[in-house]
């Protein structure tokens, strides 16, 4: 029954949580309070021993708390047996844990199967899993030592989201795999989530990986106190503490970069005119900007740039703007595109520009400094010159 | 053997071909039976130590410190000269008993299937353990659909290992008048005559090849998934 005071949207809710290991010297957990949003993915963050592991293991009670409550969706944990509670709860580990015994498919069912669903019904949800995450109709026969790292991976996701729980746990869980295979790994998973819509808690002591998953990340010290709950954007600009300053790193205005997206930018229209205006416009466009170059767009996409000595000539010449020669794009980027990558496509295409296309139609430039002011504009604490 | 018969057999050595076929044919049946028999001792044997270690391993793995003591006095039932414990029995449940056989001979593959049925249950990867705990299986589930198949070859090598030296060991208990193909053996000894001992020898060492590949083939149907590893790309 769900609880009326907890508000619908907090999917885990942890008050007060203690855990107190037999023969330690001080609490694995002291005290901890943590809110999870339904849906979202709250990354617990940390060095080891910080508690973010015991933390999780509560959550499906493989580890049993000494204090405090632990409730999902409004219902304590503890109303319920261990067994029942973690049918109800996807659990994906760092070695993955596969049974080596059964076949592909068999792994997947081990939660259907354990909850007595129908032959037919249980093998539809599996072909319809291995879809899901991406692998071939073709490695349900085989057996988990047949597959890849990353394959296997992939299986241990699907055979968490059997039953369709409403929470994942994952400990880890791309620890195992190579840096490439793990970068996929976590496309994979943002991907699958806007698919399923889990609230899902995720433990690693990979900054990178819980700014590139998470949507919330919990900061973890020694005796499992959160340092700071934040989003990663707001991690990076700014840090509560020196603790999670040093545990962060010294470039977070870069890591920023791979944060934000073009489109939280103002788009800037830059020295662009559509073919067909006046030669006026075209050059009030260039006194404006004060650069040598001329953008031109052709029904609303971005045409090439042009030389300002030659459009001038034209203008002299009694040519059209159609008429001056253009300069194949060579910088361009879609707003989903991170600042990153377009800091990147800059520097390298040796431009001070890069074109945005909004699918396919022209969205307006953006330049080094506008992507300086972008960073800054948010938060003083970058004024210490730490971007 | 007593010392006195020594010379007579190698005198019979001096007299005697290896094998006679003659007699192979004639006395067929007497072979056949001792075949059977041996077989029968041997099963029975494999069959109650496997019991007794099933229960020996499990008392171990749930109680650790039991662990050594469990070793320790398998190790010593290992250490007994076999001629010797046939013997001891042999007046607790007569001669014509088959236990007086089979005890000793069961005690003989405790060690080494306690172990192997120990090593296997302890050699299940902890992540796998942990999965099956945190996808909510029950204790007893995870040992008898997880734990047991995994230690599945563990435990058929430890059944090879104990099978072929008790289809050896076997020969001995002749002394107490059973032993399948070691009365062949022994009474070829007794007479001088080399046939027997011969045919005797050769089809107790054929029984432990035959049945220890028969016991391969079994494990490796039980454990389909040892069969077919091979490394997979990314």
């Amino acid at each position: 029954m769900p609880d009326p005071t907890s508000q619908p949207d907090i999917a885990i809710r942890l008050t007060g949580v203690t855990k107190e290991f037999d023969g330690a010297a001080s609490a694995a957990v002291d005290d901890l309070s943590l809110d999870i949003e339904s849906g979202t993915i709250m990354a617990l963050l940390g060095p080891s021993g910080c508690g973010k592991t015991t933390t999780l293991r509560m959550i499906n009670r493989l580890i049993e708390p000494t204090a405090g409550m632990i409730e999902i969706n409004g219902v304590d944990v503890m109303s319920q047996s261990a067994q029942e509670l973690r049918r109800g709860i996807g659990y994906v580990i760092q070695q993955v844990g596969l049974f080596p015994h059964r076949t592909i498919a068999s792994n997947i069912a081990t939660v259907p199967t354990m909850l007595g669903w129908e032959k037919s019904r249980s093998s539809a949800r599996v072909e319809e899993l291995i879809a899901l995450v991406g692998l071939d109709h073709e490695l349900l026969n085989r057996y988990p030592d047949e597959l890849s790292g990353g394959q296997q991976q992939r299986v241990g996701v699907a055979r968490a989201l059997a039953a369709d729980p409403p929470v994942l746990l994952m400990d880890e869980p791309f620890g195992a795999v190579d840096p490439i295979v793990r970068g996929r790994l976590q496309e994979e998973l943002l991907d699958l989530q806007t698919k399923v819509s889990k609230t899902i808690v995720l433990v690693t002591h990979d900054v990178d990986e819980a700014l590139r998953v998470a949507d919330t990340i919990a900061l973890m010290n020694v005796g499992g106190v959160v340092e700071q709950l934040a989003t990663p954007d707001e991690l990076m600009r700014a840090p509560a503490n020196d603790f999670v300053k040093s545990f962060v790193g010294e470039d977070r205005g870069l890591r920023r970069l791979a944060l934000n997206t073009v489109s939280a930018l103002r788009f800037h229209q830059g020295p662009v005119v559509d073919v067909a205006a006046a030669f006026d416009d075209a050059e009030r466009a260039i006194s404006t900007e004060g650069t040598d170059w001329l953008g031109i767009t052709i029904d609303g996409r971005f045409a090439g740039w042009t030389r300002v000595n030659d459009v001038s000539a034209a203008r002299t010449n009694g040519t059209t703007l159609a008429d001056v020669q253009r300069f194949d794009p060579i910088a361009q980027i879609e707003p989903s595109s991170t600042l990153h990558a377009a800091m990147e496509l800059i520097m390298s295409s040796n431009s001070s520009v890069a074109v945005i296309n909004d699918s396919g139609n022209y969205g307006g430039v953006v330049t080094l400094e506008d992507i300086r002011r972008a960073l800054s504009s948010a938060d003083i604490e970058t004024a210490d010159g730490t971007i | 053997m007593t010392p006195g018969s020594l010379p007579s057999v190698l005198l019979a050595e001096a007299t005697n071909p290896i094998i006679r076929w003659e007699w192979v044919v004639e006395e067929w049946d007497q072979i056949w039976q001792a075949i059977v028999e041996h077989i029968t001792l041997t099963m029975l044997a494999m069959v109650l130590g496997l019991i007794v270690s099933a229960f020996l391993a499990a008392i171990a793995l749930r109680y650790r410190w039991t662990m050594t003591p469990i070793t320790a006095t398998t190790s010593l039932i290992y250490t007994l000269p076999s001629v010797a414990l046939f013997a001891l029995l042999a007046p607790v449940f007569g001669n014509l008993s088959r236990w007086t056989a089979v005890l000793p001979l069961a005690g003989y593959t405790l060690l080494i299937l306690v172990t192997n049925i120990v090593a296997g249950f302890q050699a299940v990867p902890p992540a796998v353990r942990d999965a099956a705990d945190g996808m909510g299986m029950s204790r007893a589930r995870r040992v008898w659909t997880v734990d047991l198949p995994l230690a599945v070859p563990f435990i058929i090598t430890g059944i090879r290992i104990a099978t072929v030296s008790t289809v050896g060991m076997v020969t001995v208990a002749a002394i107490i008048g059973q032993g399948g193909l070691g009365r062949l053996i022994f009474s070829g000894l007794r007479r001088a005559f080399w046939t027997p001992m011969t045919v005797g020898a050769s089809l107790s060492i054929i029984l432990a090849l035959v049945v220890d590949a028969v016991i391969l083939v079994i494990g490796l149907w039980l454990a389909p998934w040892q069969r077919r590893r091979k490394s997979a790309s990314s």
